[in-house]
């Protein structure tokens, strides 16, 4: 049993409650109760940056290109980017596939949800500014061009699922050392593991708050292994994180996509 | 008209300009020395545009972009008018951005152009400034160049999008310690008012009180502590700003 935060459609603010989190069922005095009984609500309010290159397995993939044209040296600091609150998604919640798309990433990443105001912390502090963990699943249209912004690839309507609930930073041992795995249609596409983060927790932690303030309630994404996953429409995306819990989705066409209308 | 969000008497008002004063949503009229400026509006999710003036993408030896360049801003870059912002002390080459921002005002979606000024709310001047030391080329230009704290001032007013006849012709300026260092145009944006929310509508939803940053043209120089920035657009307002050390941030 993990303490966990969460929010539900319609209700303010959030809920803490005990919750399992390899069955995904939230307790509830007598009653365990699962997700499909629960409309979990996105339980993030603040700005959500992910990062971008910070498994060491993504890196390798782009190898000797990190000193050619049009990057010409590898990354100093930490690649980050914005999912702007058009992206937001909860549990449950149907991804909307862009027409004139057939194929979405689903990049499976640890959130760090932030508790206190960070600025400029000390790598050796900065789990003590960290409210808790989620689970994010970082959609974007494929694209390997990592020179321009890709606000066209991130940024789409539904493209960031959080969630189903945000687990107590003190449930977690260890949060460089946890196992990522991504399921589509029930079956295992991928398998990595936070030990394989370029920057750990608290390092980007440290290295982000140098240059920008991070507020309570904003959402730091530690990175979304390399080889993405590729799904469609149809598709029912599974992403677990041991120790957090598994958020699903699944995949719509957008036309049949609530998300075209005003949020 | 032009509104303000200001801090006073230990609280968050709407204010609206009242001759040389501001006159708060409750009825007081207070003076501007007795305030202290916010950004004009809450901004929810924060666009700006890159070279999208052809002089300026020559000045940083780039081709004008066949498609909008645009990154996002998160809310820990903006400041209100008359506020300070933050130059690190080992850094070469800091520049202002005098920049016309537009504020949405309603859910867009698919907008074409013709109808785009309909979801605009109105106008404001933002100063967008870059620390040219911190570049590199992932998602360039890079968070670390352009959401640093304190470096995106924005205000002092939001202008009522009927008040201004033509937003696609109007003068910008920026001046630094009273010497004029940057002069420009609208008019000379790559990618208008128009076609930018038509871009960025056709791929996303847009929503009230997000806010477009618009580009700004050539005439980047260098600023250093203590210089007081200026960045003015005609009929919109002007924006103060002031550079300040790592001297006044104790725990650097």
């Amino acid at each position: 049993m993990s303490r966990a935060s969460f929010k539900v459609l319609g209700e303010p603010g959030l809920i803490k409650a005990e919750v399992n989190t390899h069955m995904n069922t939230v307790v509830m005095e007598d009653n365990e109760l699962i997700p499909h009984e629960i409309q979990f609500d996105n339980p993030i309010t603040g700005t959500v940056y992910g990062t971008m290159l910070n498994f060491k397995g993504e890196l390798e993939r782009l190898g000797d290109d990190v000193n050619n044209e049009p990057y010409f040296s590898p990354p100093i600091a930490p690649v980050l980017y914005i999912k702007p609150m058009n992206t937001f998604n909860c549990y449950g919640g149907s991804i909307p596939m862009p027409v004139g798309i057939s194929k979405l990433e689903m990049g499976a990443s640890l959130g760090i949800v932030i508790g206190k105001q960070a600025v400029y912390v000390d790598e050796s502090t900065a789990l003590s500014y960290v409210a808790g963990y989620t689970i994010v699943n970082d959609v974007r249209i494929p694209h390997d061009n990592l020179f321009r912004p890709a606000i066209h690839f991130q940024a789409r309507d539904g493209f960031c699922p959080i969630g189903p609930w945000i687990i107590d930073r003190h449930v977690v041992d260890n949060p460089d050392n946890i196992s990522i795995r991504i399921y589509i249609n029930d079956k295992l596409q991928q398998e990595n593991s936070t030990s394989n983060l370029v920057r750990s927790v608290s390092r980007l932690l440290a290295d982000v708050t140098e240059f920008m303030t991070l507020n309570p309630g904003d959402l730091l994404l530690v990175g979304v292994p390399e080889d993405a996953p590729q799904a469609k429409v149809g598709d029912k995306i599974r992403i677990e994180i041991d120790g957090i819990g598994s958020l699903e989705n699944v995949i719509v066409d957008e036309s049949e996509s609530k998300w075209r209308k005003p949020i | 008209m032009r509104r303000a969000r200001v801090a006073y008497g230990g609280a968050i008002h709407e204010a609206i300009e009242w001759g040389n004063q501001l006159k708060l949503a409750d009825g007081r009229v207070v003076k501007e020395e007795e305030i202290m400026w916010l950004t004009p509006i809450e901004p929810r999710t924060v666009f700006a545009l890159g070279l999208n003036y052809a002089d300026h993408a020559a000045e940083l030896s780039f081709d004008a972009p066949s498609d909008p360049l645009v990154f996002l801003k998160g809310p820990n870059t903006l400041i209100g008018h008359q506020a300070y912002t933050r130059r690190p002390a080992n850094v070469t080459y800091m520049h202002y951005e005098c920049e016309l921002a537009v504020i949405i005002g309603e859910t867009a979606r698919n907008v074409q152009k013709e109808d785009a000024y309909k979801y605009v709310k109105g106008y404001s001047v933002a100063n967008d400034y870059a620390i040219r030391d911190y570049l590199e080329n992932y998602y360039r230009p890079n968070l670390r160049v352009k959401n640093r704290d304190t470096c995106t001032p924005l205000g002092p007013w939001l202008v009522d999008v009927k008040d201004i006849a033509d937003p696609m012709y109007l003068r910008l300026t920026t001046h630094v310690n009273s010497e004029l260092v940057q002069e420009g145009t609208t008019a000379d944006m790559i990618f208008d008012i128009p076609s930018i929310i038509e871009y960025l509508s056709s791929f996303m939803t847009l929503s009230e009180n997000d806010v477009i940053l618009t580009g700004t043209p050539k005439g980047s120089v260098n600023t250093v502590v203590g210089d007081v920035v200026v960045t003015e657009i005609e009929g919109i307002g002007r924006l103060v700003n002031t550079i300040i050390g790592d001297e006044a941030f104790t725990n650097r």
